[in-house]
């Protein structure tokens, strides 16, 4: 799935601030007993996009959920957009509205319209007017090319289509952050690449992107950095022809032969 | 006929629809299908019909001689009689008569008759009270007066002075204050709040505010005591109030046992598994004997009203288990995905789980429903006097001493068409929420 030949992406446009955006310091995770993340490091810039990989349980969704505080951390700091994560409710809310997440299967919210899946964040937790929140939504909605499905739904759409819906609905709630959970592993090939080209899109548009997937043309086409993760630690990151080129670590070169290898 | 050669082939015309054979349409081909399939099929319809017109034969002419005017048994006997309605046991046919001339007795038990435009009104305004809540196309703001009907339904039925029905409400204004007033403390705190100031108010303050009010300006309807109570109508009083009250309790209580705070969690296992675990009877008893106990000294509680605390908890119960069924079957994803929009735990389940958890449980609901309902029929045990109970009172008379099939198929009858309706609306209700298209 090559989609950086096709549009060629113009990189230069794609500016990096030195402002930070996200900031983790000496972060660990535990479940239970088990060491899933061990003294994460790691900083990233405004308008940075950041494509994490690595072998399956490495704990790469962990990483990303833990930055929406989907999954708390037990050590260390993560500091989004200056507001530290802790128990704080408030701090946590403020954090999630400034945060969009895509996730693997969607989760789209199935007894509500894709209309109402877009706009009830908005008018629940922003409380824009309805009216305002579903111009909103439309925009999106176009953004994505999928306007003619608002009032489906999302039983009725495809997987890449529902995907694109998920995306728009991060989007509505005006996020400063998106986080990507794998969100092409669950579709057929021939969806992958609306997916992908939507969230090429927005990459161009400089939002700041963490994003969790296998697809290495996209990691090609967009990426400031790849991060490569094993065993719940960084093993290596770099910027993407480095890393796809010249892989420094065994275990990288381990990994991206098994993915690129055959 | 296009001609294939080789392995090339290029359709040249589409097809267009056609009608399907004759064989596969009519009602010869389903009799014959849905019958007459196979020997076993045959032998089992040919069985099922003759025990269908047995039953029909058995039947039949028993409801055909039915006796509508009476005024006794042995009257509507004689008019059998005279009609030569008579088998190898005597007199055979219906004797309507007992529900010609009880049926207000089977309505509103012992009610005073001059007053039986209350009960009557009060069912009226339960329908129009109920329309915005089961049916979607009838205006939202028709929902005010759902939320005010329980306290109008109260002083129809009892009567009494308007000004007690109006301090019940003010309770509840008295706990969205305290909400208010603690809304800057955690969620615990102001849940708590919300919950202790209306029982305080309801148990102490609001007896003597009432009194007050009532000598002051004394307006009312003529009071009727709860002995007087019965029937239909108190089937309908407990069976829609608990079942009105078993649905947000048994979500609050369902939630509670998800809770990841332990105290909370322990608290609502613990009732849950204790009333599911005793029968209703026993809590019924419980009701009529032991609850004054366990109540500050001088309150007086109602019987009816005590009952309907027991019903209620008891449905709440298994209310809870049915949606927490429906909760575990939601994937995670849907948790998660509330979360990361920003959606509060209380606005997540309005408008994201429960939505969809209540819709899962809609069978088991009803089904906690209409056994509810119906269970309302064991309060004869402990001397109310439901239509069973009712029943009993109606045979030991003279006029009707020795009638019992048609007083219980008048009552089985309009239970039935009581849990039918239920049984009918769920099914509606299930259709118009199927939005899954799975
Ligand atoms: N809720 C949980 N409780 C206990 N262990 C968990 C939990 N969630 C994940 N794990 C474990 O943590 C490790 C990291 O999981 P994670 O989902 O972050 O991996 P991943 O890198 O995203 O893998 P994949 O590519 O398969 O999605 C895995 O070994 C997993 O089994
Ligand atoms: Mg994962």
């Amino acid at each position: 799935m090559n989609t950086t030949a096709e549009r060629g992406i113009d990189r230069s446009q794609m500016t990096v601030s030195d402002e930070v955006a996200i900031q983790i310091t000496n972060m660990n995770k535990w479940y239970g007993a088990f060491h899933v993340l061990r003294d994460i490091n790691m900083t990233v810039n405004r308008g940075e996009r950041i494509v994490i990989c690595g072998p399956s349980g490495s704990g790469k969704s962990t990483l990303i959920r833990c930055i929406n505080r989907l999954e708390e951390h037990q050590a260390g700091q993560i500091i989004v957009d200056g507001t530290e994560l802790s128990s704080d409710l408030k701090n946590i809310d403020k954090v999630r509205s400034e945060v969009g997440m895509v996730f693997q299967h969607f989760n789209l919210f199935p007894h509500l319209t894709i209309l109402e899946n877009l706009t009830l964040a908005p008018i629940w937790v922003r409380k824009t007017p309805k009216r305002e929140a579903e111009e909103t939504a439309m925009y999106y909605l176009e953004k994505v090319k999928i306007p003619e499905q608002a009032n489906k739904f999302p039983g009725q759409l495809s997987g890449g289509q529902q995907q694109r819906v998920a995306i728009a609905r991060s989007l509505c709630m005006k996020p400063r952050i998106m986080l990507f959970d794998e969100p092409t592993s669950a579709l057929d090939p021939e969806m992958i690449k609306e997916v992908l080209d939507t969230m090429i899109e927005l990459a161009e548009e400089g939002m700041t992107m963490l994003c969790v997937t296998h697809e290495m043309g996209f990691a090609q086409a967009v990426a400031n950095r790849v991060v490569f993760m094993d065993q719940g630690q960084i093993v290596e990151q770099n910027e993407p022809n480095e890393f796809f080129n010249n892989p420094q670590s065994e275990r990288t070169q381990l990994f991206l032969s098994q993915i690129l290898g055959h | 006929m296009e001609e294939h050669h080789g392995l090339n082939y290029v359709r040249t015309e589409m097809l267009g629809e056609q009608a399907p054979p004759v064989s596969e349409v009519g009602a010869v081909r389903w009799v014959r299908e849905n019958l007459f399939s196979g020997w076993v099929n045959t032998i089992l319809t040919v069985i099922s019909l003759a025990v269908i017109a047995w039953a029909v034969m058995a039947i039949g002419p028993w409801l055909l001689n039915s006796v509508w005017e009476a005024e006794s048994l042995a009257q509507c006997r004689e008019i059998l009689a005279a009609a030569g309605a008579v088998n190898e046991h005597g007199t055979f046919g219906a004797c309507w008569g007992v529900i010609n001339d009880r049926w207000h007795q089977l309505l509103f038990g012992f009610y005073p008759p001059e007053l039986y435009w209350r009960p009557i009104l009060a069912f009226v305004l339960m329908l129009v009270a109920l329309a915005p809540v089961l049916f979607p196309n009838v205006p939202r703001k028709w929902l005010f007066f759902s939320v005010a009907y329980p306290f109008i339904g109260f002083f129809l039925l009892w009567g009494g002075t308007v000004w007690l029905p109006l301090m019940i409400a003010a309770g509840f204004v008295v706990g969205y204050i305290a909400a208010r007033l603690t809304s800057g403390y955690s969620t615990l705190i102001t849940s708590a709040a919300a919950i202790i100031a209306p029982l305080i108010w309801w148990f102490y303050l609001m007896g003597p505010v009432t009194e007050a009010l009532h000598s002051m300006i004394p307006i009312g309807l003529e009071a009727v005591q709860s002995n007087d109570f019965g029937g239909f109508m108190l089937s309908i009083i407990i069976g829609v109030t608990g079942i009105v009250l078993s649905l947000p309790l048994g979500i609050l209580l369902a939630l509670g046992r998800q809770s990841n705070m332990p105290l909370i969690k322990t608290i609502c296992v613990v009732f849950i598994e204790f009333v599911r675990g005793v029968p209703l009877i026993t809590l019924l008893f419980t009701a009529s004997l032991l609850l004054n106990y366990f109540l500050p000294p001088g309150t007086n509680f109602d019987l009816i009203l005590r009952v309907i605390i027991m019903v209620t908890l008891f449905a709440t119960a298994y209310m809870a288990e049915v949606i927490r069924g429906g909760l575990a079957a939601l994937p995670n994803g849907q948790y998660e995905a509330a979360d990361a929009l920003g959606l509060d735990y209380w606005k997540a389940q309005r408008l994201i789980i429960m939505p969809q958890a209540l819709k899962i449980s809609i069978p088991g609901i009803v089904n906690t429903f209409i056994g509810l309902f119906k269970d309302t029929t064991l309060v004869v045990f402990i001397g109310l006097l439901d239509p069973i109970g009712l029943s009993s009172a109606i045979r030991a008379s003279s006029d009707w001493q020795g009638i019992y099939w048609e007083l219980f198929i008048f009552i089985g009858a309009i239970f039935w068409i009581f849990c039918f309706g239920m049984s009918r609306y769920s099914m509606y209700l299930e259709r118009r929420l199927k939005t899954d298209h799975r």
